[in-house]
């Protein structure tokens, strides 16, 4: 950490890992609502607790999101943050406006479109906020230096906001609010925030691995390249069953299954990258995040999408438990892993810990990763069998449920290791390492 | 890969193609905007097909059920339940049979998921069932393939 301002960002990752928690924890209830649907059904209805566990999850990638870059772009840029006040008020801000909208959720307070459903006040000051980020960040990259890096990062948050303004908008005639709803979720997911996490991504090969720069940023755009010519038309994918033209069977099917593509190009850089640095680099943590969430990502994102998203296939699974699946893994995957992995970069720079707790968080690694890879392999199971029998034999839905239920036990088991694995990683960010490990790591270098 | 393609030649690669993608979706897209526009003349968005889903949205239906296979997937599919309720045969028994339904719960019976009790007034409730008429009168391609949904 070169730059004082950078120092800000801890602020945003403090939050995104209470959120984080809770985001987990609201998991648990409804995957326990799933198997005992009984628990909480007058107190806390399965509809509010979902809500919950998708926007937080939602809000606390965000949020990492604005610490990654508050932490990154005074170091590419070489400049100071043009405010770090303005930052610290656009955190309370968007804290506060977020615990609103849980606790208003608490009280039925909502509205009902799926992950947009801030009321209006909340969505608008998620456009404030945004504005105030983004103004910062953009005068610090203007007056300082200009890198692919930080290009690519403001292209992606830039996007991020100017997709968000479709979820003000929403029609009467259900198949216009769905195709515009899909320019927030899919141009945002497979679209603008891959640019983030690959900008992310290629900051910490740089830092990790000290290949040059320059080949770095020439994969970096080779990757977003693949990213939107694929994502963009990948939309597509979303347009087969929902009152649009059949033509998007063609192109949702082709253009979607591109999207492979970047996230395996992303495997091949991170790991070509550490092979041909050579850099041994202390932070042994910070690269097992990077290594694995191009991995993940790969599979959660790429493979696991692939595997839904031709359009004869998806006549049959679509939005069934395959799509739960595939959801779970590719968030996890692609956009959990890159914030946590800028966490266990920069947080023991920001805190001065050179030494940390980094076993644990390895630990932490493991244990959530198998976690939500059973959780994910629960789930396609379930989903190959509830497509049969609901879509090929015509069973009900409810009594087709039933059959699932193992699965949703193991779902439910699987959560359970999760949320411990992601207990140690928190307690690894947060808590001290041991002194006695100052000795063995104080001779590497310290970036 | 270096002596192929240069840095710049990616950069330049990369926003031509994007610029490229997007229009061409943006038209795309237009071209099934229209198409809807259409579609809408023969199943006409009426007032009570917005209420309707208005009902739908203030009580957050889709974060237990799904809508032409978009939603939470606890609960059953509604884009087709006017269907599955015989609504085309009997429009009427159809939409006492849903409204009796959304009046009845929650069920309360043991290991059975539960639909929360709504405060929905009887207008609210033709609105929604009008909705969900509208949405089975959509051209989904034949999707879901099964009335189950």
């Amino acid at each position: 950490m070169k730059y004082d301002s950078q120092k800000v960002a801890l602020y945003y990752f403090a939050g995104a890992l209470v959120l984080f928690v809770a985001q987990i924890l609201f998991g648990l209830v409804i995957g326990t609502i799933v198997v005992l649907p009984n628990t909480l059904s007058e107190l806390l209805p399965f509809n509010i607790a979902r809500m919950i566990h998708t926007n937080a999850l939602i809000v606390w990638l965000l949020m990492g999101f604005f610490g990654a870059s508050y932490y990154l772009i005074p170091e590419e840029a070489e400049t100071e943050l043009y405010s770090t006040r303005l930052a610290i008020v656009q955190f309370w801000l968007f804290l506060i406006g977020a615990a609103a909208a849980v606790v208003g959720y608490l009280f039925h307070i909502h509205e009902g479109r799926e992950f947009l459903e801030q009321p209006l006040w909340i969505k608008l000051a998620i456009v404030v906020v945004a504005l105030m980020f983004l103004f910062n960040i953009t005068m610090t990259v203007l007056k300082g230096r200009k890198t692919a890096i930080t290009n690519i990062l403001l292209l992606g948050l830039w996007g991020i906001a100017v997709f968000f303004l479709f979820s003000l908008y929403n029609p009467a005639n259900l198949i216009m609010d769905k195709i515009f709803w899909w320019w927030v979720v899919h141009l945002w997911v497979e679209g603008v925030w891959e640019l983030v996490m690959a900008s992310i991504l290629a900051f910490l090969m740089i830092k990790l691995t000290g290949v040059d720069r320059e080949v770095v940023e020439k994969w970096l755009y080779v990757i977003i390249g693949l990213a939107l010519f694929s994502g963009i038309l990948g939309t597509g994918h979303h347009y087969y069953w929902i009152g649009t033209p059949g033509y998007w069977q063609w192109i949702g099917s082709v253009f979607s299954t591109l999207e492979v593509a970047p996230f395996f190009a992303m495997v091949v850089f991170t790991f070509m990258m550490v092979w041909k640095g050579g850099r041994a680099h202390p932070n042994k943590a910070a690269l097992l995040w990077s290594l694995g969430c191009s991995v993940f990502a790969f599979f959660g994102a790429g493979v696991w999408g692939f595997l839904h998203t031709l359009a004869p296939v998806n006549y049959i699974t679509h939005g069934t438990q395959i799509t739960a699946a595939h959801g779970h893994l590719a968030f996890y995957g692609a956009y959990v892993m890159i914030n946590i992995a800028i966490m266990t970069y920069a947080m023991p720079n920001i805190l001065k810990r050179e030494p940390y707790n980094q076993l644990l968080n390895m630990w932490g690694f493991w244990i959530t990763s198998s976690g939500v890879t059973f959780m994910t392999f629960a789930l396609t199971f379930a989903g190959v069998v509830q497509s049969h029998l609901q879509r090929v034999l015509g069973m009900g839905f409810m009594e087709v449920q039933e059959q699932l239920s193992l699965f949703y036990w193991m779902r439910l088991g699987a959560g359970l290791a999760t949320f411990i694995g992601v207990v140690l990683i928190v307690w690894s960010l947060v808590v001290p390492g041991k002194a006695k490990q100052v000795g063995r790591v104080a001779a590497q270098p310290a970036e | 890969m270096s002596e192929i393609l240069t840095k710049a030649a990616a950069r330049n690669i990369f926003y031509g193609g994007t610029a490229f993608f997007f229009i061409v979706f943006v038209g795309l897209v237009a071209h099934s905007v229209s198409t809807v526009n259409d579609m809408e003349k023969s199943n006409p968005v009426t007032p009570s097909v917005a209420a309707g889903k208005l009902v739908w949205e203030k009580h957050a239906c889709i974060d237990c059920h799904t809508i032409m296979g978009e939603g939470a997937y606890f609960a059953p599919e509604l884009g087709n339940v006017w269907v599955r309720y015989n609504g085309r045969e009997d429009a009427a028994a159809a939409r006492d049979g849903l409204k009796n339904w959304i009046k009845s719960q929650p069920s309360g019976v043991e290991g059975r998921r539960q639909m929360p009790h709504f405060e929905i007034s009887e207008q609210e409730l033709d609105d929604l069932v009008d909705f969900f008429k509208w949405t089975s009168e959509v051209n989904t391609q034949n999707w879901p393939p099964k009335v189950s949904g």
